[in-house]
């Protein structure tokens, strides 16, 4: 019986391939940007976990060298003689790979070259003579190493024997020591056995993949956003389906098909049809996310200093995540049809009626909940912390917006019908608003689609304009330079002062404050600095407070982590206690920072000298081989303000090309949902346009003005669109932003760009009329008549 | 006995109150016996039938198909019942547009086993329908669909054939021609028929005739 009833129901596609298309497509849009974004989280994540792996990242506690220090074989030995367990670590770059020697004899088992499974795979071969590595990186490593192909490898990282890496990098010296977490007692005390290393523990590490957390999440609220699109497809397609089927339902129910095997039937169809969608859409994920993936390996590389692999794996993982919501999605999207199902009388009318019927009590109804969804989501905001509470004010905002546009609309056509000086245009307006139940479905996805647009493009140009301002602020002097060493650090600073060249210093140290991992700077106070600087926060004369040693200035993001601003008392050290004088905006970086003056800082790390400097001179060109020639720094080591400001630029622009890419596809899927809407209605407008078309109107004027309320409509979606866009970015810059990356951003407005939207959103609509209104144009007279003769 | 009604009672609300429209209705038809049901617009006519083709189910009073009472049944219960024992022909033909005539027919027949093809061949060619099976039932007349409603009524074999106004939208000849074949095989197969008309022709072909008025049976 199943079998009969469902091949029955599936008939029903044969006849109607463009519903079939619609559905399908739908199902697959949705699922594709999912997955595609799924996809490219999980590569970063694996790659995290990889380098996590091979390197100890955030296991371990290291000893590292103090400034212009190292470690010799000689301290690795008598620091194990005093006791300590410690494994030495040598890494360094060859060929742009990054090669890491370990001792495998030493080394923590949680490591993956100290691992059994590795050592057993090596099988034969000497693991003294080997380097592993991934499957990408291994075509760009030299040719006369013995190499072994480990996926669980990093990628752009090679690990091998420390032997070995020390004779590929020529380097004789320990770049740090991994220190296990169960150490002997009694050992020696490291400031005396070796007082020129030091003690670096796992709290003052940043932990990659908790820092790159919030631009997963981001990436992830979008895929989500570009699902709820496709989604809008997907419940439209099965809405119709279903009320173009119910008379068959009613024949089934009165032919003795109960109401459980019905909606059992109803359930195996839509899963099969929306496997083969999310099939088909995990194979389009697959190539989004392939063609995004460099640009997200380049960002969080320029970003967050994470390397990701750029190859991507099809991996179960995301695979499985894009067919459960696609599954989901169609559950979602069905469930009210199911609903309908249980609740079909035996002798419902065979018409079908709820699509065009829809009352104007389910716009109200609409109405209501959207303003309900809005105050849950404010209350949530105000209730909870977090990113997610953030995330779930956006998704209110964005849905109450979506399902207030049929109401919206609705009274606005009425409206206009009041105002409509002809009978002709009286209709129009009339049958404007009787296409809206069909139709709504696909404006509230453009809504959704150009909205998202309005509000990512505000926050993204606000953020442009504000972090140019902050470059022009940071990067006021003309070269910035790194020295290698403390007498490099002197000489520099005496051939400055004796040309009488401004210059800034700076010294900084990574260090916990107010348990919070921070970069500390020791700055120099001058005018570059007061000049330039402009504060979120400040108290009157902050540099001069800051000059004579009694206050700090802080980052945003360690103010808004450690809730700590202007006038508060900040413990910076075991007996060093100051207020803040100053919050300052710090964009497109993670970290917390606080800043002291250079003595204050002096007196904290006597050991530390300035290593990074910034300069001011009239002629960067100059002075640059000035510098290389007479100090002997290295040019790589010189950076003059352009390339600099053009290399962070570089880095924005990119961060931000997923994000548009994404906002491009989502559009892009809204156009098809109302090309999809138009073309499964188009059959239905035949007994509607036909009477018109009896009383004098040519097919051509039917059509053209078929093609008008299409764009109208797009119109209103697009002016409704500008306002919810517009809060969408304020939430954006005010909550999302300020939760995810710690920094709370000035919002400009910028006209000409939603102008240039708004006219693509109503070219898309134009572009998705035509077609359906060419067919229209083009129905022969006789399927016209056909509705007088009732044998539609 | 195929059908047994027993003081069967039915009303509907509206807004204006309590509406009665079956008041005490007992009815009882045998295997082959042939039942025309007449009544003036809103008597009643199609609630009896829909009691009677385990489709409602009444306020009060008794309903037994082919021996199963089936105002004790649940959903499932009942389109056992329908599925097994019953066929109804709509005066809207409610064929499946998406299927094929010959799918059409094999349809409710399929719904509780296999198809015995030498019966469906008999029924479609004694309703001369043969030509039409591979056609969608959208490229038919209203006569011809109507014939295949009958067809896929017929190849279930059921005990009890319920129409309300199977000829309803049909002209007279074809009206007559319909009517014909399907007391033909009612008879071959001793099925048992309740007409909803309001055709007097239609009436005076049945063995028997009822009238609903006031909502009780004279």
């Amino acid at each position: 019986m199943i079998a009969s009833c469902l091949l029955a129901l599936l008939s029903y596609w044969h006849k109607n391939p463009l519903q079939i298309f619609a559905y399908l497509s739908g199902v697959a849009l949705a699922t594709a940007l999912w997955s595609g974004v799924q996809a490219i989280n999980l590569e970063a994540k694996v790659s995290y976990k990889a380098a996590a792996e091979t390197l100890g990242e955030g296991q371990y506690d290291i000893i590292q060298p103090k400034q212009d220090r190292t470690i010799s074989t000689a301290d690795y030995v008598s620091l194990r003689k005093s006791g300590w367990l410690v494994s030495p670590v040598v890494d360094g770059y060859l060929h742009n790979i990054r090669l890491v020697g370990m001792d495998p004899l030493t080394l923590p088992s949680s490591f993956l070259f100290a691992n059994a499974n590795i050592t057993n795979s090596i099988g034969e071969t000497n693991i003294f003579e080997i380097l592993l590595t991934n499957e990408s990186t291994v075509k760009n490593l030299i040719k006369n190493v013995k190499v072994i192909v480990d996926q669980n490898v990093a990628p752009g990282m090679a690990v091998g024997d420390i032997s070995l890496v020390q004779r590929l990098l020529k380097k004789d010296k320990i770049t740090y020591l991994i220190v296990d977490p169960e150490q002997p007692l009694g050992q020696k005390e490291l400031e005396i056995v070796t007082p020129h290393l030091t003690l670096k523990n796992i709290q003052q590490m940043t932990d990659i993949s908790k820092l790159t957390d919030s631009f997963h999440l981001n990436l992830s609220a979008f895929g989500l956003l570009s699902f709820a699109v496709g989604l809008f497809i997907v419940h439209s397609t099965i809405g119709l389906a279903f009320e173009q089927r119910r008379a068959i339902m009613r024949s089934m129910r009165s032919m003795g098909v109960s109401i459980r095997t019905l909606i059992i039937i109803v359930t195996i169809e839509m899963i099969i049809l929306a496997i083969i969608g999310a099939i088909i859409g995990i194979v389009l994920g697959y190539l989004i996310a392939g063609f995004l993936l460099p640009d997200v390996a380049a960002t969080l590389k320029g970003l967050y200093g994470a390397n990701i692999s750029g190859n991507l794996q099809l991996r179960p993982d995301w695979w499985l995540s894009g067919l459960i919501i696609a599954l989901l999605g169609t559950a979602l999207a069905m469930s009210s049809q199911i609903w309908q199902i249980t609740k079909l009388p035996i002798l419902a009318s065979a018409k079908p009626r709820a699509w065009m019927l829809v009352s104007t009590s389910h716009f109200t109804l609409q109405m209501k909940s959207a303003i309900l969804l809005l105050t849950l989501g404010g209350i949530c905001t105000i209730l909870f912390e977090g990113l997610i509470a953030g995330f779930a004010l956006l998704g209110a905002l964005l849905i109450a917006a979506a399902a207030s546009l049929p109401a919206l609309l609705a009274w606005s056509l009425g409206k206009l019908q009041k105002s409509a000086r002809t009978p002709l245009w009286g209709w129009f307006w009339a049958d404007t608003r009787q296409q809206l139940p069909g139709l709504s479905l696909a404006l509230m996805a453009l809504l959704l689609a150009v909205s998202a647009n309005i509000g990512v493009s505000t926050m993204v140009s606000s953020f442009r304009l504000t972090f140019i301002s902050f470059l022009d602020q940071r990067l006021a002097p003309e070269l910035f330079l790194q020295v290698s060493n403390r007498d490099q650090s002197i000489e520099l600073n005496t051939f400055l002062s004796e040309r009488g060249i401004e210059v800034l210093p700076l010294m900084s140290k990574e260090a916990v404050i107010s348990k919070q991992p921070v970069e500390l700077f020791g700055i120099k106070v001058g005018n570059t600095y007061r000049e330039n600087w402009r504060f979120l926060d400040a108290i009157e004369n902050p540099w001069d407070t800051l000059q004579d040693g009694s206050a700090t200035i802080v980052n945003e993001q360690f103010a808004r982590r450690t809730n700590l601003w202007v006038g508060d008392q900040v413990n910076i050290a075991s007996k060093l206690t100051l207020p803040i004088a100053a919050i300052v905006g710090d964009y497109g970086n993670p970290k917390g920072q606080v800043i002291i003056n250079e003595e204050l800082f002096r007196n904290l790390y006597p050991q530390s000298y300035p290593a990074r400097f910034g300069i001011r001179t009239n002629n960067p060109v100059k002075l640059q081989s000035e510098i290389i020639n007479q100090i002997g720094i290295d040019n790589n080591s010189i950076i003059d303000q352009k390339s600099l400001k053009a290399f962070s630029l570089e880095i924005f622009e990119r961060t931000f090309l997923v994000t548009s890419a994404l906002n491009i596809l989502t559009l892009g899927v809204a156009s098809f949902a109302i090309l999809m809407s138009l073309l499964t209605l188009a059959d239905r407008r035949i007994p509607q346009l036909s009477p018109v078309w009896a009383l004098g109107l040519t097919r051509s004027q039917i059509g053209k003005l078929e093609l008008l309320r299409a764009v109208l409509l797009a119109l209103f979606v697009v002016v409704f669109s500008i306002p919810t866009g517009l809060v969408l970015a304020w939430v954006l810059l005010n909550v999302i932003n300020v939760k995810a990356f710690g920094w709370q951003l000035p919002m400009f407005f910028f006209p000409l760009e939603y102008l240039k939207l708004g006219f693509y959103a109503l070219f898309a609509s134009f572009l998705a009329a035509t077609w359906p209104s060419l067919k229209l144009i083009r129905t022969p007279p006789s399927d016209l008549l056909k509705v007088f003769a009732s044998e539609r | 006995m195929v059908l047994n009604l027993t003081s069967i009672k039915k009303s509907y609300q509206t807004n204006e109150g309590t509406i009665p429209v079956l008041n005490g209705i007992s009815l009882t038809l045998l295997a082959g016996e042939t039942l025309a049901l007449r009544g003036e617009s809103g008597s009643g006519k199609s609630t009896l039938l829909h009691i009677a083709g385990a489709l409602e189910l009444p306020d009060t009073g008794s309903v037994k198909i082919a021996g199963n009472d089936i105002s004790k049944m649940d959903d499932t219960g009942r389109a056992t019942v329908r599925r097994r024992d019953i066929a109804i022909i709509f005066q809207q033909f409610n064929l499946i547009p998406s299927l094929t005539v010959a799918s059409n027919i094999n349809f409710q027949a399929k719904l509780s086993g296999p198809v015995d093809k030498t019966k469906v061949e008999k029924i479609v060619s004694s309703l001369g329908l043969s030509d039409q099976m591979g056609k969608y039932p959208e490229t038919l007349s209203g006569g011809q669909q109507q014939r295949v409603a009958i067809a896929r009524a017929l190849v279930s074999e059921p005990k009890l054939l319920l129409a309300d106004e199977p000829t309803g939208n049909l002209d007279e000849r074809s009206s007559l021609a319909v009517l014909e074949q399907m007391l033909k095989l009612v008879a071959e197969t001793d099925t048992a028929l309740m007409v909803v008309t309001h055709s007097q022709n239609v009436a005076a072909r049945m063995d028997k005739q009822v009238q609903l008025v006031g909502g009780k049976l004279t």
